[in-house]
C-alpha cells in the first residue's frame, strides 16, 4: 500500500470516528474565539447589553446560596445570623435575577434580537422566563414559615382549577422542595447555558439602522 | 412591619406602593441604560470597540 492510498484509508477511518466528527461540528458551529471572544462589534459599547450579563451574576449568587441553604437546612436559615443572612442573600440575588432579566427581556425586545436566525435563542429566553417562574414560586412554598403555608394554601385552588392539582400538589412540601431544589434549577441552569452558547455562535444581532449593511 | 403597605387604585388598576416602586425603578434604570455613556465604548478606527 502506497503512502497515498493509506492517507485515503487513514481519512476513510476519521470519518467513521464519532468523536472527530463531533469534533469538527463544534469547530465549524463554535470556534473557540466565539465562544471566548476578546472583541465585541462597537455597537455592544452599551449599558443596555450589562443586563444580561448581571441576570447571570445574579443567578451565579442564587445557585451559590441555594447549595448552602439545602446543606444546613431550614433550621439554620430561620434561626442563626449567617443562615438568616443566606437566606437574604438567596432572596435578593433572585429579586435582582427577576429584574435584570426582565430589563434584558425589554432590551432585546426592542432591538428584535430575534432576526437574522436567532429565533431559537429568543424562544429559550422565554423558557428560561417562564421555568424561572415555576422556580421561583416552588422557592416560595420552600420556606418552611407561615409565609409559604399561606401561599400554599391559597394557590391549591387555583391548581386544583387549573386541573394539575393531582401531580402539582402545593402543599406537598417534599415536592415542591424537591422540584426547587434539583430539577428546576437543574433545567435553568442548563437552559441558560444553552442560551448563551446560542448567543456565542449567531453573535450580538446588528442593531435595527444597520440592517442594510449585511445580515450576520 | 405588620401594617398594610399603600395600595393605589387607578380604574381598573390597583397596584402595591412597593410594587410601583419597583417597576418606576426598572424603567428608570431602562432609560438611563440607553441614554448614559458606556466606558470605552466610542468606535475606533477599524469600526469596532
Amino acid at each position: 500500500m502506497d503512502a497515498n492510498s493509506e492517507s485515503l484509508t487513514q481519512a476513510g477511518r476519521e470519518s467513521a470516528n464519532w468523536t472527530l466528527r463531533v469534533r469538527r461540528f463544534i469547530d465549524r458551529v463554535l470556534p473557540m474565539d466565539h465562544l471566548l471572544p476578546d472583541r465585541q462589534p462597537y455597537f455592544v459599547g452599551s449599558w443596555v447589553y450589562v443586563f444580561g450579563v448581571i441576570t447571570l451574576a445574579s443567578l451565579v449568587w442564587v445557585v451559590v446560596s441555594g447549595v448552602v441553604r439545602s446543606f444546613m437546612g431550614p433550621q439554620w436559615w430561620h434561626v442563626s445570623s449567617v443562615g438568616r443572612f443566606f437566606n437574604s442573600l438567596h432572596f435578593w440575588s433572585v429579586q435582582m435575577f427577576f429584574i435584570f432579566m426582565v430589563l434584558h427581556l425589554w432590551g432585546q425586545y426592542f432591538m428584535a434580537s430575534w432576526r437574522h436566525g436567532r429565533a431559537a435563542t429568543w424562544l429559550i429566553g422565554v423558557v428560561i422566563f417562564a421555568a424561572s417562574i415555576l422556580t421561583a414560586f416552588t422557592g416560595y412554598l420552600s420556606q418552611q414559615n407561615f409565609d409559604s403555608q399561606f401561599i400554599a394554601v391559597n394557590a391549591k385552588d387555583a391548581m386544583n382549577g387549573a386541573g394539575i392539582g393531582a401531580f402539582f400538589n402545593v402543599l406537598n412540601f417534599g415536592q415542591m422542595y424537591g422540584l426547587h431544589v434539583m430539577l428546576l434549577p437543574i433545567a435553568v441552569t442548563f437552559l441558560v447555558a444553552w442560551h448563551i452558547v446560542m448567543v456565542r455562535t449567531k453573535g450580538v444581532v446588528k442593531p435595527i439602522d444597520a440592517e442594510g449593511v449585511s445580515k450576520s | 412591619m405588620d401594617t398594610p403597605t399603600t395600595y393605589f387604585h387607578w380604574g381598573f388598576i390597583l397596584i402595591s406602593l412597593p410594587n410601583l416602586l419597583v417597576i418606576v425603578g426598572m424603567i428608570a434604570l431602562f432609560a438611563i441604560a440607553l441614554v448614559a455613556p458606556f466606558p470605552h465604548g466610542g468606535r475606533s478606527d477599524d469600526g469596532r470597540k
